[in-house]
C-alpha cells in the first residue's frame, strides 16, 4: 500500500503533535497530581443524613491533614445543604459530596470544581480559594423538575 | 464492475430505503421544532403552553434527532449504498430489512407515546435512578433491535457479494457500510445489557434496585461509538461521493479503507472520557481510555488529507495555479457538493473542541456546560446532518426517478447558508456561555439572581436566535425533501459513486480480514474496561430505588 509523500510528512507531524499533547496530560495527571475527581469511596445513600461527616453539611477546620478545610455538601432533589456557605479566602479546602437520591451535578462556576454526585458515591475533590467574591453552585446533571432551580453559592471572604 | 455509471437503484431497493427517510424527516420535523421551541425557553422571554415541560420537549429532542432521525436516515442510506454498488439485494435481505424497518417505527412510536404522556421525560440519555414507564425502555429496544435487522441484511449482502466474487476486495460503498454496520451492533450490546438486564426488570418492578455506575458505564460503552456511527456515513460522503460529484478521483481507496478500519478499533474502548468527573472509576483506567480516545485523531487527520488532495488534484487537472487556486475552480453552484462542503468545514472547530472534550483536565472545566451542547451541534447537528442534507439532494431524486431541479439546488444552497448562519450564532454562544458556567440540560433560571447566572442570559437570547434561524433551515429542508420524494419533475438522477485515482494500485485484502479487525477491536475493549468493570461489581454500593422527579 503506497502512502504519498506529503501525507506521510502530514501524519508524523499529526502524530507528534498528538504524542507531546499526551504526554503534558500524563505528566500533569501522574506528576503533577491533576486528576480528575475519582474518589473510590462508597456510602449508602438512604442513610447520608446519620453517616459521617454528611450529618453535618458545612465548614470543617481539619487537622493534620495536607488541607485546612473539609467544606462538605449534601445533594437531594432539588436542593443543597448548606444553600450558602462562607469560606476564608486562600484556604486550602477539601470538598466533599454526596446524593441521597437521583445523579446530581456539582459544578461551582468559575471555578475548576466540577463533579458527578452519584447515589452510592462520595465524590471528593482539593482546591484552594484564592480569588474573593460569590461563586454560584449549580446542578449540571438533570436531575427532575426542579433541576434549573437547584443551587447553593460559596462566598469566599478575606480572612 | 465499474461499466453501469448510470445503474439505478433496484425499485424494491429504493421504497426500502425511501420508507426509512419518510421517518427521519418526520422526525427532522418534530426535533427541530422541539429544539426551537428550548432555544426560547432559554431566552427567559418564553413560557412553553398547556403545561408542557421543558424536559419533556428535551427528551423528544434528543430521542427523535440523536437515535430516531440518525438511525433512519443512516440504515437508509447505507441499504441504498450497499444495493447500488454489491448488487440489489435478495428477497430475503429486503424482507429483513423491511422486519427491522418496521421493528424500529414501532419502537419509536412506543416511545414517542410515553414521552407526550409525560412518563419517560427522562432524556435520551435516560440515567438511573429516574425511571421512566417500561413501554419507554421497550421502544427503544425495538429501534435497537431494529437496526440490527437492516444490519443483518447489510452483513447478509456484503457475505453474498464476497461469496461471488471470490479474491476481490468488496465495492469501497459497500465495505464502508459494513464497518459501520459492525461498529455499530458491536456498540450497542452495551445499551441493550443495560436496558435488558437492568433497566427494563427494575422499571417493571421485578427488581428493586438498580447499580447506577454499572449502568452509566454500559450506556456510554455504547454513546461514544454513537457518535462514530453518526459521522462515518458522512465520510463515506466525503470520501466516495464527493469525488465523483466534482469530477475529480478518491485519493487513495487503500488508505480510506484503512481509516475505516481504524475508527473501528478506536472508537468503542473509550466511554470513560464521558465519565471523567465521576466517582468510583481508578483515574488511571481515566487516562488509558483518554489515550485511546485522542487516536481517532490517526484517521481523521488521513481524512482531512484526502479530501483536500482530491480537491487540489480536482483543480490542478483544470488548470489552477498557485496555492489556493485550484480553491476557485470547485463546483461552488453544485449543492451536492457546497452543502456537506459546509459541513466539512465546521468539522475543524467542531474537532478542536472535542480534544478540549476528551482531555483528561481541560474536560473538568466544560464537564456538563452548554459548551457541550455546542460542540455536538457542529458536530452532529452542522458536519453530519448538513453532509446528510448533501446526500438527500441526489439520492432521494435517484431513488424516486426525480430530478433535482436549478430552483431546488438554488435553494439547497441558500438553506446551508440559513443553517451555518444559525449555528453559528446558537453553538458560538453555547460555547462561550459554557465557558463561563452555563450548565446544559437546564430550563430558564436565574438561579436566585447570582450575578454569574445574569451573564449568561445575553448568550441564551442569542442561542434563540441561532435557534430561529436553524429553524426556518428546517423549514426549507423538509420543503425540499417533499418536493424530491413526490413533486419534483421525472428524470434521472445520478447516484455519484467516484473511482480510486490509484486504481492500477491493488487493495490489500488484508482490510477485508474480519476476524482480525473484529478480535482486534474485542481485545481493545476487553483491555481497556475487564478491570475496572470487576472493580465496580465489586466495590458496588447498595444500588438505587427508582425516581420520578418530574
Amino acid at each position: 500500500m503506497h502512502i504519498h509523500k506529503y501525507e506521510k510528512i502530514w501524519l508524523i507531524f499529526g502524530l507528534t503533535t498528538l504524542l507531546v499533547f499526551l504526554s503534558v496530560l500524563g505528566v500533569s495527571a501522574f506528576y503533577l497530581g491533576n486528576q480528575p475527581p475519582s474518589c473510590l469511596a462508597t456510602i449508602n445513600p438512604e442513610k447520608v443524613d446519620t453517616t459521617k461527616p454528611f450529618n453535618k453539611p458545612g465548614l470543617k477546620k481539619v487537622e493534620g491533614k495536607d488541607w485546612d478545610y473539609e467544606l462538605v455538601f449534601v445533594a437531594s432533589a432539588f436542593n443543597y445543604n448548606p444553600g450558602e456557605i462562607e469560606v476564608p479566602k486562600g484556604a486550602k479546602v477539601k470538598v466533599i459530596a454526596t446524593t441521597k437520591d437521583v445523579i446530581h451535578g456539582f459544578e461551582v462556576a468559575g471555578t475548576n470544581i466540577n463533579m458527578m454526585l452519584e447515589p452510592g458515591f462520595i465524590s471528593e475533590f482539593e482546591t484552594t480559594f484564592d480569588k474573593a467574591g460569590e461563586f454560584l453552585i449549580v446542578c449540571n446533571e438533570y436531575c427532575g423538575a426542579g433541576h434549573h432551580m437547584m443551587t447553593s453559592k460559596i462566598k469566599v471572604v478575606e480572612a | 464492475m465499474k461499466s453501469n455509471v448510470m445503474k439505478m437503484v433496484d425499485r424494491r431497493d429504493g421504497k426500502l430505503a425511501m420508507a426509512h427517510f419518510y421517518v427521519a424527516f418526520i422526525a427532522l420535523a418534530i426535533g427541530g421544532l422541539a429544539g426551537l421551541l428550548q432555544t426560547l425557553v432559554r431566552s427567559g422571554k418564553f413560557v412553553l403552553p398547556a403545561g408542557i415541560g421543558y424536559y419533556q420537549i428535551l427528551t423528544v429532542h434528543g430521542v427523535v434527532l440523536g437515535l430516531v432521525l440518525t438511525t433512519f436516515f443512516i440504515m437508509g442510506f447505507q441499504l441504498a449504498a450497499v444495493s447500488k454498488t454489491a448488487g440489489t439485494l435478495t428477497k430475503r435481505q429486503r424482507t429483513i430489512a423491511w422486519i427491522g424497518f418496521w421493528l424500529m417505527t414501532i419502537g419509536t412510536l412506543m416511545a414517542a407515546t410515553m414521552i407526550l404522556l409525560n412518563k419517560a421525560s427522562v432524556l435520551y440519555t435516560f440515567y438511573a435512578p429516574l425511571q421512566a414507564h417500561a413501554l419507554y425502555y421497550i421502544g427503544l429496544t425495538l429501534v435497537i433491535v431494529g437496526s440490527w435487522f437492516d444490519g443483518a441484511a447489510i452483513v447478509i449482502a456484503y457475505i453474498a457479494w464476497r461469496k461471488a466474487n471470490p479474491g476481490q476486495p468488496s465495492p469501497l460503498l459497500t465495505f464502508m457500510s459494513l464497518v459501520n454496520t459492525l461498529l455499530w451492533i458491536v456498540a450497542t450490546i452495551g445499551v441493550a445489557a443495560t436496558v435488558l438486564l437492568q433497566l427494563l426488570p427494575w422499571s417493571l418492578g421485578l427488581v428493586d434496585r438498580v447499580d447506577v455506575l454499572v449502568s452509566r458505564t454500559l450506556f456510554w460503552y455504547f454513546g461514544h461509538p454513537l457518535v462514530y456511527f453518526w459521522l462515518l456515513p458522512a465520510y463515506m460522503a466525503w470520501y466516495v461521493v464527493i469525488p465523483k460529484v466534482i469530477g475529480g478521483k478518491i485519493f487513495s481507496d487503500s488508505l480510506a479503507r484503512m481509516s475505516f478500519i481504524l475508527f473501528l478499533l478506536f472508537s468503542i474502548p473509550v466511554g470513560f472520557h464521558h465519565q471523567l468527573t465521576e466517582p468510583g472509576i481508578d483515574p488511571a483506567w481515566k487516562f488509558l481510555q483518554v489515550i485511546l480516545t485522542f487516536l481517532v485523531v490517526i484517521p481523521s487527520l488521513m481524512t482531512a488529507f484526502s479530501l483536500f488532495a482530491t480537491f487540489e488534484s480536482y483543480g490542478r487537472s483544470k488548470g489552477a495555479k498557485g496555492l489556493f487556486g485550484w480553491l476557485k475552480v470547485l463546483p461552488w453552484n453544485d449543492a451536492r457538493f457546497t452543502v456537506p462542503f459546509i459541513g466539512m468545514l465546521s468539522f475543524i472547530p467542531a474537532g478542536a473542541g472535542g480534544m478540549v472534550n476528551a482531555s483528561h483536565q481541560l474536560n473538568q472545566v466544560i464537564h456538563n456546560t452548554i459548551w457541550v451542547t455546542g460542540h455536538f451541534h457542529l458536530t452532529l447537528a452542522t458536519a453530519v446532518i448538513l453532509t446528510f442534507f448533501g446526500i438527500t439532494y441526489w439520492l432521494v431524486p435517484h431513488l424516486t426517478g426525480r430530478t433535482l431541479t436549478k430552483a431546488m439546488n438554488k435553494l439547497a444552497i441558500i438553506q446551508a447558508v440559513f443553517w451555518a448562519t444559525g449555528m453559528t450564532f446558537m453553538s458560538g454562544a453555547m460555547h462561550a456561555a459554557g465557558l463561563l458556567g452555563a450548565p446544559r440540560r437546564s430550563s430558564f433560571s436565574e438561579y436566585g439572581g447570582a450575578a454569574q447566572a445574569a451573564e449568561w442570559i445575553p448568550y441564551q437570547v442569542a442561542q434563540a436566535i441561532g435557534g430561529s434561524i436553524l429553524f426556518i433551515g428546517i423549514i426549507l429542508m423538509v420543503y425540499i425533501f417533499i418536493n424530491l420524494a413526490f413533486f419534483a419533475p421525472k428524470g434521472e438522477e445520478e447516484f455519484p459513486v467516484g473511482e480510486a485515482a490509484d486504481e492500477a494500485e491493488k487493495t490489500p485484502m488484508v482490510f477485508e480480514n474480519w476476524k482480525l479487525w473484529l478480535g482486534i477491536t474485542v481485545i481493545l475493549i476487553l483491555f481497556a474496561y475487564t478491570i475496572p468493570f470487576i472493580d465496580m461489581i465489586e466495590n458496588a454500593p447498595i444500588g438505587s430505588k427508582g425516581y420520578k422527579l418530574w
